[in-house]
């Protein structure tokens, strides 16, 4: 354990020097349908002028690492910040296909589904370890102590990861923001509605304030 | 009938991170819910969720995971204290349930009790004709 400490501290101090911070790997991470890819998008078309992934009211619609590089956002103050972006499949703990079915997916289409799912979260967790800082993305309409937000998050803070808290969707009135920041009281919470682009520019003020 | 297994948190002090995971989600497999003393590492419950992923098929489709650990919710000196139990004896604090998916449709948490919710399916199945 001690040894793959130092291994992850020299593996990240090598990478910020030959690197440098245009290659800050930013990762949107969350359970599925929380609005990561939509959120994605938001930034895209804000500062690249397209979108990077589609969305879907089904879950797992993202179901393979996407990477739009060379993002260049401005704060409010002038300063630059250069990442590549990384939407990633939202991570569940359970897949099963007939959810699909019930979705309105034929029997084939929601099998191949959850196989690629699967392997997205695979996925998903495997980068973990390339990511420079991270969005968690929750659905601020949803339960925030979910053991898959909880482990996601643990995670991040295990690999000294610094992370920020989108709670999305505050749009709708089934939202609760303040139960999310009391279920993560030690991270930055932002509230947005990626969708509609409510608050998004004080969620790119937070990512100049935090990492 | 739902068989619920507890597994003590020295049956996997001394195992590896894979030998862990393997020791539960074996136990996961065989339809019933574990009942863990303590948890496991962060990374390893990352770990786990990965090789469930790896291991998806028509029989098992996942699992349902929460963490019960007091440590998490004290505050100041009990929190301090209860880190100073996490270093000296490892991570026998609280309780962690695994359940297969396919019996346990969600677990809920609350600060006094804990809800398992049953999978319909397993009740329909198990109706007389």
């Amino acid at each position: 354990m001690v040894f793959n400490t130092f291994k992850e501290f020299f593996a990240r101090f090598w990478k910020d020097i030959f690197k440098g911070r245009r290659d800050l790997k930013l990762g949107l991470y969350g359970p599925p349908n929380s609005g990561k890819s939509t959120l994605a998008n938001r930034i895209c078309k804000d500062w690249l002028g397209e979108e990077m992934s589609t969305v879907s009211n089904i879950a797992h619609e993202t179901r393979e690492i996407k990477v739009k590089e060379q993002i260049n956002i401005k704060s409010k103050s002038g300063k630059e910040l250069f990442f590549n972006l990384v939407d990633t499949p939202g991570i569940a703990t359970r897949i099963d296909y007939e959810d699909f079915i019930k979705a309105g997916l034929s029997e084939k289409k929601a099998k191949r589904r959850a196989k690629e799912a699967t392997k997205g979260i695979v996925d998903a967790i495997k980068w973990l370890n390339d990511m420079d800082a991270v969005v968690v993305v929750l659905d601020a309409t949803q339960d925030p102590y979910s053991q898959v937000n909880i482990t996601i998050i643990g995670n991040l803070q295990a690999r000294n990861i610094p992370v920020i808290i989108a709670a999305n969707k505050t749009d709708l009135k089934e939202a609760r923001l303040k139960n999310v920041e009391a279920a993560f009281p030690q991270y930055p919470v932002v509230g947005i509605s990626a969708k509609k682009g409510k608050n998004v520019s004080e969620f790119y003020e937070s990512l100049f304030k935090h990492l | 009938m739902v068989t619920l297994q507890f597994i003590p948190y020295r049956e996997i002090e001394n195992l590896t991170s894979v030998g862990r995971i393997r020791k539960l989600l074996n136990v996961a497999k065989q339809n019933k819910i574990v009942l863990l003393q303590g948890r496991l590492r962060r990374e390893e419950e990352a770990e786990l969720i990965k090789v469930t992923m790896e291991e998806i098929n028509r029989e098992f489709q996942g699992i349902e995971l929460a963490v019960i650990n007091p440590s998490d919710s004290g505050t100041g000196f009990s929190r301090f204290k209860n880190n100073v139990f996490s270093v000296l004896l490892g991570d026998r604090q609280g309780i962690t349930i695994i359940g297969p998916a396919n019996i346990v449709k969600s677990i809920k948490k609350d600060p006094d009790k804990i809800e398992l919710l049953t999978s319909e399916r397993l009740v329909k199945k198990r109706r007389p004709k």
